[in-house]
């Protein structure tokens, strides 16, 4: 695969997902404006932040009056799950520049991972001849200018978008598209499982933490089965 | 101003968590069962974003039939699993849903 196709797969796959996005991205402006924030700063915390509920939390803690480290905390804890998407791709990346893996690490959100990972599975990770992070610059990066765009539009447009046409399924669509076809051991169905009914249960809890707990339970119920196997 | 430090500081974190392991990659060795996980990263973690849309509504678990998301998700679990096809799994999603819709309507 050239550099450039590996590119395209990567922004192709991101496509649907973007559907899903960009509702949130648009509310997220109107939300951020709403809590006071200036529009140059809402945009930019677009492109700073780059993380979409944290950034809703961001704005809403702002408007609250919210000290500075309890935000920081707070957002820390929502993004807590891209140590595992980190985790997860670090092989695939680790005989690229330094230059590579900053943008990279500063892409990877959960729509620009989960549209590329089916397709890094399958070029050949950990060789040095491999586009896997070709892949994952196209499927980032059009995650990335999506969300810009949307954010522009909520900021400048505002309430006036019609946010809530149902766009937003798009998203758990997806999400299944990539997932179910993944599923091809008992293993993995039980990782699914529990990962899924842990979110379920934990869905209350702040900052999205439940999540993160949900995705422990899934990698240790999936390792255990294996282990059970062998 | 204080706004913009608190932006920086949220941007470096994020950036931070999103680089650990990228950036640890090769200067430490991470224990066998550490790699053991690692697989089931996607899989955990799609799921974990997912489950949670379908079974709730306003967070509180719905498994009847007012629960239109849920069944038109099912639609797509099964579309996904015998066609694998990303496109036909959102359509035919969206396209449950849609009926659903009218259905109840």
């Amino acid at each position: 695969m050239k550099q450039k196709q590996a590119f395209y797969l990567g922004l192709r796959s991101v496509m649907p997902l973007l559907l899903g996005v960009a509702p949130f991205g648009v509310i997220y402006g109107v939300v951020a404006l709403q809590s006071g924030i200036p529009p140059l700063a809402a945009m930019a915390m677009s492109s700073i932040v780059f993380a979409g509920s944290a950034q809703f939390l961001l704005a809403q803690l702002v408007g609250s009056g919210a000290p500075l480290l309890l935000s920081a905390g707070a957002v820390g804890l929502v993004n807590l799950r891209h140590a595992l998407y980190s985790a997860s791709v670090a092989p695939m990346l680790a005989h690229l520049p330094r230059r590579w893996k900053m943008l990279l690490a500063y892409l990877l959100t959960d729509e620009a991972y989960a549209a590329a990972i089916p397709h890094l599975l399958v070029d050949a990770p950990e060789s040095r001849s491999s586009h896997a992070h070709w892949i994952l610059f196209g499927s980032g990066f059009g995650l990335w200018a999506g969300w810009q765009v949307a954010t522009l539009a909520g900021v400048l447009i505002g309430a006036q978008l019609p946010a809530d046409l149902g766009l937003d399924f798009a998203l758990p669509l997806t999400f299944i598209a990539i997932v179910v076809p993944m599923i091809a051991s008992r293993a993995l169905l039980a990782a699914a499982l529990a990962a899924g009914a842990t979110a379920v249960v934990l869905a209350a809890l702040p900052y999205k933490v439940g999540l993160f707990i949900a995705a422990l339970a899934g990698l240790a119920v999936g390792a255990a089965m294996t282990r059970k196997a062998a | 101003m204080n706004l913009w430090v608190l932006m920086l500081v949220c941007g470096l974190l994020t950036f931070a968590i999103r680089y650990s392991f990228i950036a640890a990659e090769g200067h430490y060795q991470p224990p066998a069962w550490f790699r053991h996980l690692l697989p089931f990263v996607p899989i955990a973690a799609l799921t974990a974003l997912t489950a949670p849309e379908l079974l709730l509504m306003q967070g509180e678990l719905v498994l009847g039939g007012s629960n239109q998301r849920l069944w038109a998700g099912l639609a797509a679990i099964v579309v996904a699993a015998v066609w694998r096809n990303t496109l036909l799994t959102i359509g035919s999603g969206f396209l449950a849903l849609f009926l659903l819709q009218r259905l109840g309507a």
